[in-house]
This record gives C-alpha cells, structure tokens and sequence, in this order.
C-alpha cells in the first residue's frame, strides 16, 4: 500500500468509527416513545421536552424544521408518518395538514385549557404560546408622541421612507390575512398599496427587521413583539421599543404557536397527554420566561415587563380563517408591489 | 486553439485521451445505468406529482409566477458563473503557477468562501456593509445603500461559489504537464502567450466544469437570493410550497427542465473542446515570475479574500463577541458543538467518499465512450444538483416510504447520506470527468500490451493519474454537505445534529451570538477537512 492509499483507508477508518460512535441505535425508553415534530426550534422546545421525560418516563423523538416544511413532510409520509404532535410556528400548517385530513381532534377537556379565541373550533389544534404583532421603533430616531395611532396611519405622509416590513414571512402574511377579514378586502388592498406609495421598504424577515432598526438604518418596523425583548436581553444598549396599537387595530393583532395531534398516532391517549403537559403552568411559565411569549393556558401570568394579554387591547379574530386564506393574501402584497419595495 | 500551435501537441490528438468511440463494456454500462436510476428519483417525482395536476400545470406556466422568475434565474446564474469563471481561474492560476507570497496558506483561504452557508454569508454581508454596520462604523460613513436586488445577489453569489471554478481548475494546473510550457517557451512565446496558447485550451474543461457547477448552484440558490430579495424561481417555489402546491411542483420541474437543458448543451461543447494531458506525479511545475505584477496580484488576491471571507467571519466574529454572557446574549456551552462537529465531520466525509467512487463509472462512461445512455446519465447526476434540497428530501420520502424493501431506511444515515450523494453528486461527477479525460490512452495501451488486467490498470496508473481531480470533486462534496440543511433537517436520523442545523435553530431563535461562534467553528472545520482530503493531495502530486 502506498502512502496515499494507506492515508486514504485511514480517513475511511476515521469516518466509520465517528459514525458508529455518534449514530449507534437509541436505547428504547421504558414509558413509551413519542414522536414530535416541532416548527419552533431546539433552543425553546427541547428543554421542555427533557422535562416532560424526566416527569413521565415517556421518551421524546424530536425533529426540528420549518414548519411549512414539516407539514409537507408529514403530508407526504402519509400513513407511514412516524410524527404524532405537530407544534407549529403558526396555525397556518396545521390548517393545511387539518384540510388534507391529517390532523386528529383533540379531547375537550384539554381544549378548554385555552379560550376559545386561541384555537380551531373543531379542537383540531389548539394555540399554546401567543405574540403580538408590534411596531419595533429606534428610540434614538423617534419620539414616542410622534407613533402613529393605528396601523393605517403609516400611509401617511409623516410616516414616510419610515418603516420597515417582511412581505415574504409567515407573520407578516398572517397579520395581513387577518386584516382581511377583519377590515375587508378592499381596505387592505388600500393599505398595502399605500405602504408601497409611501416608501414602506422591504426585509427578509422580522430579525432582518429588527436588527436594521436598531443600527439606525430605518426608524421602525412591523414585527412580532419579542423580537425587541431578544435583541435587548443580547444587547442591553440596543436602543429599540416596541409599540403596541391601542384600540383592537389590527396591527397588534395576537398570532400563536400551534399543538396538533396527528391522525396516524399510534397512542392517541400518549399523544394528548403531552399537549395537555405544553399547557401546564410549568411549561407556559417556561415558554414565556425563554422567548418572552404569551402563554395561553388559563391563569398562567406572562413575564414581568410585558402587559397582560388581557390588557393588550388586540382585535377578535377567528385563527382558523389563517390558513385557508393565506394563498389570496400572497396574490395581493404582489401586487402590491411591496415585495419589490 | 491549437490550431495557431500545431507544434504544441506532442501527439496526435486521437491518440491524447480518451474521447474515444468505443463501444462500452456491458458491466460499465449496466452499473452506470443502475446508479443513473438512483439519481432519477426526484425528477421522477416532479413528473409524476405535476402529471397529477393535469392542465392547471400548464396554467401555472403561464401565469406571472413562472417567465419573469425564470428569467432573472437565467440572468443571475449566467452572469455569476462567467464571473466566477474568470475570478477563479485567475486565482487558481496566481496560486499553482506564480511565485504569489503566502501561497501555501493562500490556496487553502482561497477555497473557504464555498463554506459558509450562502443565508449566513448574505446576512453578514449584508450586514457588514449597511449602514450602521461594521463597515460603515469602521470608516465612520453614514448612510450607505442597501444591499439588495441584482447586484447583491450577483456580489454576494460570485464571491461565495467561485471556489467551484478555482478547486477544479487548480487540480487542473497541478496535473498539466510542464512539457507543454517549456516547449512554448523554448519556441520563445511570451509568458501571457503561453497561457493564452497552452495553459488555457488545457484547462478549458475544468473551468467549464466548475462554470456549469456554478450555475446550477445559482439555480437552486435560495438563502441569499432570499435575504437580497432577488425574485428567482426558487423564491416562488418556496413561497407557494404550502399552499399552492401545482405552483411550487410545476416550478421546481420546470427548474429541473432548465438544468437538463444546461447540462445537455455543456455536454455538446465539450466535445468540441481540444484533447488534454495529464502527468504524473515526479516533476515539479514550472512557475511564472510576478515581478512587477507581485503588488497588483497581492492585491487583488487580498480584496477577494477580504470581501469572501474576512468580512463574513468578522461579522460571526462580532456576533459571536456579543451580549453580556446571559442565556440570551451568550454563545451557549462550547462543549454542546461537539456533537454537532463529529456529526458534520463524519457525514460529510462518508458521503464524499461515497459520492466520489459512486460516480466515477459513470465519468468513464461518459468520457470515454459516445452513447445515449452517457448523455442521459450525465444529465441526470449533474441535474441534481439545481434542485432545491426539499424537493430531493420530499422526493425520497415519496420513493422510500412507498418501496416497502427500503422502507426501514426511513431517516436512517444511510438514506441520508443517499440524498446527499444524488443532491451534490453532480459536483464530484464533473471534476471525475475532467480527471479521466486527461488519461493518456497510450499510457494505458502500453499496460495492456505488457498484460496488465483492467484492476491493475485502475490501481496503478489511473488512480494515481486521477488522484487531484477526484480530491477537488470529493473536496466540493464535502463542503457541501457540511453546510446543507432542508434535506438534514428532514432526513436525518432523530436527534442527528450538524452544524448546518445549529445554525439555523440558533439564528432561528434570535441567538445570534451563538449561531455566529457555530458559524466560525463550522469554518474551521471546513478548513482543516478541505486541507486534509484536497489541498495536500495535490501538494504531494505537485512536489
């Protein structure tokens, strides 16, 4: 053997020990083994998940993705999908996955856990954590009394070459889905049409939002609420607020985190029983406490700094209507223009 | 070429290598036909999934969401593999064959840009030059414009992909044999002559292999053209993929349909270009003198590295420095990216073992002998690699699930490295191709006439021939799958965490501390990995 091939049967070596030392098969739990697939991310859900297995004995197979991407992976494993709880970003997967018959209602007695604003009708998911839709502003650029009342104020000309959206995030469409049907149609064609004229500019994402408002690249943006409390717990100098729409505007509209039980479970019983855990008082406390959500569960207080979701005077709106109309709002921010902005 | 240098090719060119037409041995043709129908899985399934929607396909392609895209696809990935065609070329020529200071060190720089994951490098470039930014506070400017549209893509893409050009074509000079210099020379052709005359027309074939790389990679790109808001095909396939699926199918087929078209037609100039010769291992190669070139060369070399490589990792630099060290703002436990980094190391280095040999039949057959299966095979493998890493994943699950002998594999590490190898394949299937085809056949013929059997051909005088080449395709592979993550994401085994996957969730999470120190360390990764299975294989080739 010469060296190069020696070296090369060496890297191999190297490889396979690597893979057989980190990939060795997982030693089955003793309480049963649940599947979950999360939209949210490792660094929020898994220590909730730890301690849920610590508690029951039950262990958890967590795969983390986008949730889009997740609903498209359980439609397409079909009736070999291993997933029996979804958790997503927003109810609009799990509204896909409920319209292809994928979802299983869940118990009523868990459902009530929550009011009724913040899940389907037909219990087929149920919201766990919520978060409002805010306008982010640099305080070092904008006086509080100069903040427009409504969200229909940023039309105007004060508020020009002012603010910041994310036409393409998931949030963002939702807001605008439920200023549909909360507004109608034609006052959010208006709107959007109205942002474009006014010099309303494009980002990639809420992140890309806040992060640029507090470089001082642009006064405010439209965001979800927690966004500011995170960039501020990383850099206590970053000079950024959140204003919140007084007066049911539908720019402070409530979004949620969304729990679904899915129709193949093999242990419909097991399955519940975790979704029951996400909206116990220790997992609600742990929600809000790690990304400064909302929680959902009746009774369970939010963190300190934040106004009691009681108190946020956020417009009714029914989070079913997110998902089926998803598809017309896309089709009116494009022609919008906003996306070019 | 060659024509204006007849004296130049020492041999006659049927003779040179093999674009011969022979017809191929039956066990190469049904090996390479069984792993071409490995490849076919995705194609097949946009097929099958698009023929379900019936006329509405047909609608879909007419509608707003598919010319305007598709054109500004084209226009990006043509324009930012001509880019890259030059910039890399030059770059793999000033570290090969000039006497540039730091060389050693330079070529493995050179090549770390192709690492960093195109939404990372986008958002720290992005970053770095905004206003408020890195930047803008260093050299105290106010307001700067935004990097977006066109431009931004076509920036931030060229200095991310060129090392798709610069590793092949690197391989590529390493191999050339000086011979064909030092006659030009001694004919008292002038330096840029003798590139222009000799080194060119040899290496043609890898700048257009790594060119046709570039453009696919630029077809199925989404992080930065998403974060540069350009409104390419795979905007609309991402933004449609829940709900409007005839849409989101219907434009990843219609992707696929461009890419064959891409990979057919480079195939056919292929043939057209001039035979080239490998050497063997022994000789060093000559090098050019920069003289009063040293400064501009430097130079030149110095801003590529800066915009490619310094100022993204001073961006996850900063980020990682940031916060004060609390849940939020800190990196997390260092010692939680250990298992993410063996992970990384190991699936990446499998599936770039795995891809290298799974393609190299394949190479010989479409190298060395004219058939219509070549052509298909070549189309399928290289394809892949344009479509966006979801429909591979989505595709497999359809294929595996559905195949009950298989079906066990389901997210196991086999079937993930499977996805990979028919994802990234293309990239080891094209600088394999290059590698083969500067085989001298008269090297091989003479083996054969003093009784060498086919293995021992392979082993002794092929192998090590080919050595550079298949270490730059396998080198791509390997970087590559470091840093991919929608097929990771979905395919991996439970609980199988990379790098790639920490990055997202971290940055998902709003923790951009931690996801910029996981950036750093998937960099350097990269970099000791790339030395390891490339840089030093052509090293010890060239010395």
């Amino acid at each position: 053997m010469n060296p190069r091939m020696r070296s090369l049967a060496l890297t191999v070596v190297c490889a396979v020990a690597t893979l057989v030392a980190v990939a060795g098969p997982a030693s089955a739990g003793t309480g049963g083994t649940l599947t979950v697939y999360s939209g949210r991310t490792p660094e929020l859900i898994q220590p909730l998940l730890d301690e849920f297995t610590a508690d029951t004995g039950i262990k958890i197979e967590a795969r983390y993705g986008d949730s889009a991407d997740l609903a498209l992976l359980i439609d397409e494993e079909g009736d070999q999908t291993p997933a029996d709880v979804f958790i997503s970003q927003s109810p609009g997967a799990t509204g896909y996955l409920d319209g292809n018959d994928r979802l299983r209602t869940i118990d009523q007695d868990i459902a009530r856990l929550v009011d009724a604003r913040y899940r389907a009708a037909d219990n087929s998911w149920i919201g766990v954590s919520g978060r409002v839709r805010v306008l982010v502003y640099n305080t070092d650029l904008v006086k509080a009394r100069d903040l427009p009342d409504s969200v229909f104020d940023l039309t105007k000309p004060k508020y020009q070459d002012q603010v910041a959206v994310a036409p393409t995030n998931g949030s963002f469409q939702d807001f605008v889905t439920a200023m549909r049907e909360l507004e109608g149609e034609r006052r959010t064609t208006k709107w959007l049409a109205g942002m474009e004229a006014n010099g309303a500019r494009a980002y990639a994402s809420n992140s890309a939002i806040v992060e640029a408002v507090s470089r001082g690249e642009i006064p405010m943006g439209l965001v979800n609420h927690y966004y500011a409390a995170l960039t501020k717990a990383a850099d206590p100098s970053a000079p950024v607020e959140n204003h919140v729409f007084a007066n049911q505007d539908v720019g402070s509209v409530i979004l949620v985190t969304a729990a679904a039980v899915i129709d193949q479970t093999d242990d419909r019983k097991l399955a519940q029983r975790f979704v029951r855990y996400l909206l116990s008082k220790s997992a609600q406390t742990h929600l809000a406490e790690d990304e400064f959500e909302y929680p959902l569960a009746r009774g369970v207080k939010p963190l300190g700094d934040l106004p009691p979701l009681s108190k946020v005077d956020a417009p009714q709106l029914d989070l079913s209507s997110l998902g089926g109309g998803l598809l017309r709002t896309r089709e009116l921010i494009a022609e919008s223009g906003l996306e070019q902005a | 070429m060659t024509t204006t240098a007849p004296v130049l090719d020492p041999v006659p060119a049927p003779l040179a290598s093999g674009r011969g037409n022979a017809r191929a041995p039956r066990p190469l043709v049904v090996t390479s036909a069984i792993v071409a129908a490995l490849f076919a899985g995705p194609l097949l399934y946009l097929a099958i999934r698009t023929v379900g929607f019936g006329s509405n396909a047909l609608d879909v392609l007419a509608s707003d969401d598919a010319a305007g895209p598709l054109l500004r696809t084209l226009l990006l990935a043509a324009s930012v593999s001509a880019s890259c065609a030059l910039l890399g070329t030059g770059l793999a020529w000033l570290v090969v064959r000039t006497d540039l200071p730091a060389r050693r060190v330079v070529r493995v720089l050179l090549v770390l840009p192709l690492v960093i994951p195109s939404f990372v490098g986008a958002l720290a470039l992005q970053a770095a030059f905004a206003t408020g930014g890195l930047v803008a506070r260093v050299f105290d400017v106010g307001t700067v414009p935004r990097i977006e549209g066109f431009w931004a893509a076509f920036g931030v893409l060229t200095l991310l992909s060129y090392p798709y050009v610069y590793l092949p074509v690197a391989a590529r000079l390493v191999a050339l044999p000086p011979a064909l210099e030092e006659s030009a020379r001694s004919l008292g052709r002038r330096p840029t002559e003798v590139f222009r005359t000799v080194v060119l027309p040899q290496t043609m074939g890898a700048v257009a292999a790594g060119s046709l790389l570039t453009f696919l990679y630029c077809v199925s790109e989404f992080g930065a053209v998403s974060l540069v808001r350009y409104d390419t095909l795979t905007l609309r396939i991402e933004a449609t993929r829940l709900f409007d699926r005839e849409t989101s199918i219907t434009l990843s087929l219609l992707l696929a349909a461009v890419a064959l078209a891409i990979v057919f037609g480079e195939r056919a100039l292929a043939r057209r270009r001039v035979p080239i010769e490998a050497v063997g291992a022994g000789r060093r190669a000559h090098q050019a003198t920069l003289g009063r070139w040293r400064v501009p060369a430097v130079g030149a070399v110095g801003v590529v590295l800066l915009l490619a490589l310094v100022a993204p990792v001073a961006v996850l630099a900063e980020w990682a420095a940031r916060g004060d060290g609390t849940r939020f703002g800190g990196t997390g436990d260092a010692a939680d990216l250990v298992g993410p980094v063996l992970n990384t190391v190991g699936v990446s280095t499998v599936t770039a073992l795995v891809a290298t040999f799974a393609v190299l039949p394949l190479a010989y057959l479409t190298v060395r002998h004219r058939s219509r299966v070549g052509g298909a095979v070549n189309a399928l493998v290289v394809g892949g690699f344009a479509l966006p890493g979801l429909v591979i994943a989505l595709a497999l699950v359809f294929w595996v699930l559905g195949t009950p002998v298989v079906s066990g594999l389901y997210q196991s590490f086999p079937l993930l490295v499977f996805a990979y190898v028919v994802h990234f394949g293309a990239q080891a299937m094209r600088a394999s191709q290059v590698a083969v085809s500067g085989i001298p056949t008269r090297l091989e013929d003479a083996a054969r006439a003093l009784g060498a059997g086919r293995w021992r051909r392979l082993r002794t005088i092929e192998l090590p021939l080919i050595a550079p080449g298949l270490a730059a395709g396998a080198g791509l592979v390997l970087l590559a799958t470091m840093k991919e993550l929608p097929a990771t994401l979905l395919l991996a085994p439970t609980g199988f965490n990379t790098l790639a996957t920490r990055i997202w969730s971290a940055s998902e999470s709003g923790l951009l501390a931690r996801a910029g120190l996981t950036a750093l360390v998937l960099v350097a990764c990269s970099a000791v990995l790339t030395w390891l299975v490339t840089i030093r294989r052509m090293d010890r080739l060239a010395h």
